[in-house]
């Protein structure tokens, strides 16, 4: 082998693990700094940022947009997170279509779409999730980030050998100190989603929030699943909310599940127990988070079809159904959005001093007769003012 | 990000990129063709990270 052969050899193995480098390197970028556009309805009044409420947070990637629909008029005031979990799209989604689309009519509305923002710049490594996923809309494709459970290491790393929650001292896995819905009520000197958690407890206490709803999705494979997850103090408001949904406009029925008092770190959890609001987590199935699932792409993330899960099922080793139809994404959008305004129709029933009345969201029936995209509107054809950037 | 933490990153960072610059010696250095092309593979992880990118 001569020196030649060798130098030429290095040369063209460096030159392609350059390219490979760029590649790879333009693709993670991409993914970790892309905008998605949200179009403001009339309904939204203000955008804040989330570190106008705890200034620590100003500059990292969880500094999120909070969206805030005031009515004018007296009421109580209402506040949903979408995104704590950026591998659930149908909670991004619903959060989304309440900002593009709500009009309040009493009361205030506040929205966080990404509420775990920094999560959403990573997907799972080793699972082969897409980076991305569309939605068809009237005017084009609509281009949405794909996330994961955990915050980006990129953003907070080192993780602890255990996560121990603060202030309860519960121990949890390693990498939960990464996941916001284990990081609850938060930590004012604690990692970036502590911080994060902590940030959202002192808008939740400034803003007066009364009534305070978590958007998920799960796997069939676990057991919360289809249901809503309340604090004790929301159990009258879940109970009747999913009743009435089971009865009168789901297909599939909507349980109703108590946070277990000894559980900490949740937002069902710790957000009851320390700000006194009304605090519940909805679930809505995501076949794509199963263990068992076959291929994972975004024909699964949004159709929900999947033979290997429906195998599953056959078997009994599910708690919740499925069948060759799937769960798509807009019957998956559809229960978000039908749960936060039946629950708030019902909180306003029951706490007429603090109602909040919202119009113009689409409910179940009608996202699965148009699917979600009709929901969202084209940014290029919106005043630049009334378009934003998450 | 706790004091510590960011400690922790940013020598992360520097461990990274030094051995980085290990890597690309070793691959001017090498007189073996297959360990140059397993420096290069390696080197590409290390390269993202000191980047900011992965």
């Amino acid at each position: 082998m001569s020196d030649k052969w060798l130098k030429n050899t290095k040369i063209i193995a460096l030159t392609i693990t350059v390219i490979v480098m760029f590649i790879a390197g333009r693709a993670f970028y991409a993914h970790r700094y892309f905008k998605g556009s949200v179009v403001l309805s009339s309904g939204v009044t203000e955008v804040k940022k989330l570190s106008d409420y705890f200034s620590p947070l100003k500059g990292t990637m969880n500094d999120c947009n909070i969206y805030i629909l005031e009515s004018g008029n007296p009421g109580g005031t209402a506040m949903v997170i979408g995104g704590n979990h950026p591998e659930e799209p149908g909670a991004v989604l619903a959060a989304q279509v309440l900002v593009e689309n709500a009009q309040l009519d009493k009361g205030r509305l506040i929205v966080a779409i990404w509420s775990n923002r920094s999560a959403s710049t990573v997907s799972r490594p080793g699972d082969a999730y897409p980076q991305f996923f569309h939605i068809p809309t009237s005017w084009g494709i609509k281009k949405f980030r794909m996330g994961d459970r955990w915050a980006n290491p990129l953003d907070s790393w080192p993780d602890p050998e255990v996560y121990v929650n603060y202030p309860s001292g519960q121990m949890l896995a390693y990498m939960d100190i990464r996941n916001l819905n284990r990081t609850w009520p938060g930590k004012a000197d604690g990692s970036m989603v502590e911080q994060t958690c902590y940030a959202f407890m002192e808008l939740i206490k400034k803003e007066g929030v009364g009534l305070f709803m978590d958007l998920h999705e799960a796997e069939l494979e676990y057991p919360v699943i289809s249901t809503i997850v309340t604090n004790q103090n929301a159990q009258e408001v879940a109970a009747m909310a999913s009743m009435t949904l089971t009865a009168f406009e789901f297909e599939r029925p909507m349980g109703m599940e108590f946070s277990p008092p000894s559980l900490h770190g949740l937002s069902h959890r710790e957000v009851g127990d320390y700000s006194g609001a009304l605090s519940l987590l909805f679930e809505a199935p995501e076949p794509f988070l199963d263990r068992v699932r076959g291929i994972t792409d975004e024909h699964l993330l949004l159709t929900g079809e999947d033979p290997f899960v429906m195998k599953a099922g056959e078997y009994g080793l599910l708690y919740e159904k499925i069948d060759e139809k799937g769960w798509p994404i807009d019957v998956r959008v559809g229960r978000h959005c039908s749960t936060v305004l039946q629950v708030i129709q019902t909180y306003s029933e029951m706490y007429p001093d603090k109602a909040v009345a919202l119009s113009k969201v689409p409910r179940y029936a009608e996202l699965i007769e148009k699917g979600v995209g009709h929901y969202f509107y084209d940014p290029a054809e919106a005043p630049v003012e009334r378009v934003v950037y998450e | 990000m706790t004091t510590v933490s960011l400690v922790v990153m940013v020598i992360y960072h520097i461990m990274s990129a030094f051995i980085a610059f290990v890597l690309l010696w070793s691959i001017i250095k090498t007189k073996d063709v297959q360990e140059a092309i397993l420096y290069c593979i390696i080197l590409i992880p290390f390269t993202l990270r000191v980047f900011h990118l992965k």
